[in-house]
């Protein structure tokens, strides 16, 4: 988060907030992850279900196969580790280190 | 009289409303209905049944939803308007914010309503009271005919400034009241709102070039920079008013006064100040006569947001004492949102008028008789630093 202002010039912003689309892409979110998602692809099941629980998408999938974890979003909710199988027990959850 | 007359024609204040955008034919119309505004939305579907309009009608399951589909549609350009009242604007309040954030020109009739609890279905302004902070412009009209011509104004104020518009009508007085009004012909209608600024419009400007992002986060850094921006154009919405009122009667052939209606000030020595359909009432009952410190002029503003400061100023120039009165309350202690704001306005004036506050009408309650002793005698007393509580007993 910039400390500075950007001294957006507020006379230019009569027609208010409106972007192109996408932006969102380019705004990182998962740098204030405290645990990250620790995958084992040699014990993931592909039953897809961290990909449709995960709020952000930060699931990786390529032809029906869980392939990694995209922690430029990934803000280390657990969920994908809550919801992966006891059974496989693909997804844990650890330390965030910087 | 101007040939874009049509016709004078018996019509409630929720009649005058729907029969405005019958004429106006916007893109879009979503609501919920709510007492004393349901009959807008009920006179308009029927139109639209009828075919006499060619508006999409959305009829949504709450109040929260029809504003929210209002900004949607607005996003994407088309002209939209909606109705509430009361509990119905209190549950549209979050998304009030996010029409004026994004500079939607959404117009909004509003028949003024008191507030639960108690339950209370009948006028007074603690309503759209609540909403004055949220970035919309807020007019006010004083007689069905004016509800009617408020409405067709707003269309253009609110596409000019590019700020959302209420236009607030008293609740049962003016909503369920008959009055004759001088209705214009449809064409003459059509000629002053044109058509939808869209064009004008940038959240439209993408179209063909890909998605846009309309409301996205703003950190620090830049949000601040946005609601300068809303500022500012609340500050420029006074003169848009002023013009477009010019503009609205040049075309109608009317005399809609701009921001406020003073009358009876020639040598008066105080004025009642207040909004809507009482400043009828309390004119007619001071008309001729003088209190024992004079004459008393009334101050009725059709502007309440933004606050018409100069004008109030101007109008109250000449006057040794100012009686607001507040149709309702904003449980500071210090008065009523209007009695606050007209002591805000003329704070720093060389010699400013005495100001005293009047809480009256909560909830329907009838101005008798002796409540209009009362304020004739309260331009004798000493003002008084918090609101004066008039129709309950010891004030």
């Amino acid at each position: 988060m910039p400390a500075e202002p950007a001294a957006l010039p507020w006379r230019d912003l009569d027609a208010g907030p409106v972007l192109p689309g996408e932006t969102s892409r380019r705004f990182l979110t998962g740098d204030w992850r405290e645990r990250r998602p620790r995958l084992d692809l040699d014990r993931c099941v592909h039953c897809l279900l961290c990909w449709l629980y995960c709020p952000d998408t930060s699931v990786l999938v390529a032809g029906g196969r869980v392939v990694g974890i995209d922690l430029d979003y990934c803000k280390g909710c657990g969920v994908c580790a809550a919801v992966c199988p006891p059974s496989a027990a693909a997804i844990t959850m650890v330390e965030e280190e910087r | 009289m101007s040939t874009v007359v049509a016709r004078r024609q018996g019509l409630t204040g929720n009649d005058a409303v729907a029969l405005a955008w019958r004429q106006i034919n916007p893109d879009v119309v979503a609501a919920y209905p709510i007492t004393p505004s349901t009959q807008v939305v009920e006179r308009f579907a029927r139109y639209l049944a009828d075919g006499e309009a060619t508006t999409e009608f959305v009829p949504t399951e709450s109040e929260h939803s029809a504003i929210s589909a209002c900004v949607g549609a607005s996003a994407a350009g088309a002209r939209v308007m909606t109705a509430t009242s009361s509990q119905g604007l209190a549950l549209m309040h979050e998304v009030l914010y996010i029409a004026s954030g994004l500079r939607l020109p959404i117009v909004m009739a509003v028949a003024t309503r008191a507030l639960s609890a108690p339950l209370n279905i009948h006028g007074d302004h603690s309503d759209v009271m609540g909403s004055r902070d949220a970035g919309w412009v807020q007019l006010y009209a004083g007689t069905v005919q004016e509800a009617y011509d408020l409405s067709i104004l707003a269309v253009r104020v609110a596409e000019r400034a590019r700020v959302p518009v209420m236009v607030c009508l008293d609740g049962f007085t003016l909503s369920h009241s008959l009055e004759p009004v001088l209705v214009y012909a449809d064409d003459a209608v059509r000629a002053f709102v044109g058509e939808a600024r869209t064009s004008g419009y940038r959240l439209l400007d993408g179209e063909g070039a890909g998605p846009l992002t309309v409301g996205p986060l703003a950190l620090p850094d830049a949000y601040m920079d946005f609601r300068r921006a809303l500022a500012n154009a609340m500050g420029r919405a006074l003169e848009v008013i002023a013009g477009e009122t010019a503009a609205f009667n040049a075309h109608f052939g009317r005399d809609l006064p701009v921001h406020l209606e003073a009358s009876g000030l020639e040598e008066a020595d105080g004025a009642l100040l207040l909004l809507g359909s009482t400043a009828d009432v309390v004119r007619e009952a001071l008309a001729g006569r003088s209190s024992a410190s004079g004459r008393i002029g009334v101050v009725r503003l059709l502007t309440f947001r933004p606050f018409p400061a100069e004008a109030v100023r101007q109008a109250l120039s000449h006057v040794a004492r100012v009686v607001v009165m507040d149709r309702a309350d904003s449980l500071s202690t210090l008065g009523g949102p209007l009695g606050i704001e007209v002591r805000a306005a003329l704070y720093g004036q060389a010699f400013p008028p005495a100001v005293t506050d009047v809480i009256y009408g909560l909830g329907g309650r009838e101005l008798r008789a002796r409540d209009l002793e009362r304020l004739r005698a309260l331009f004798q007393e000493e003002p008084v630093p918090g609101p004066v509580y008039l129709g309950v007993e010891d004030g």
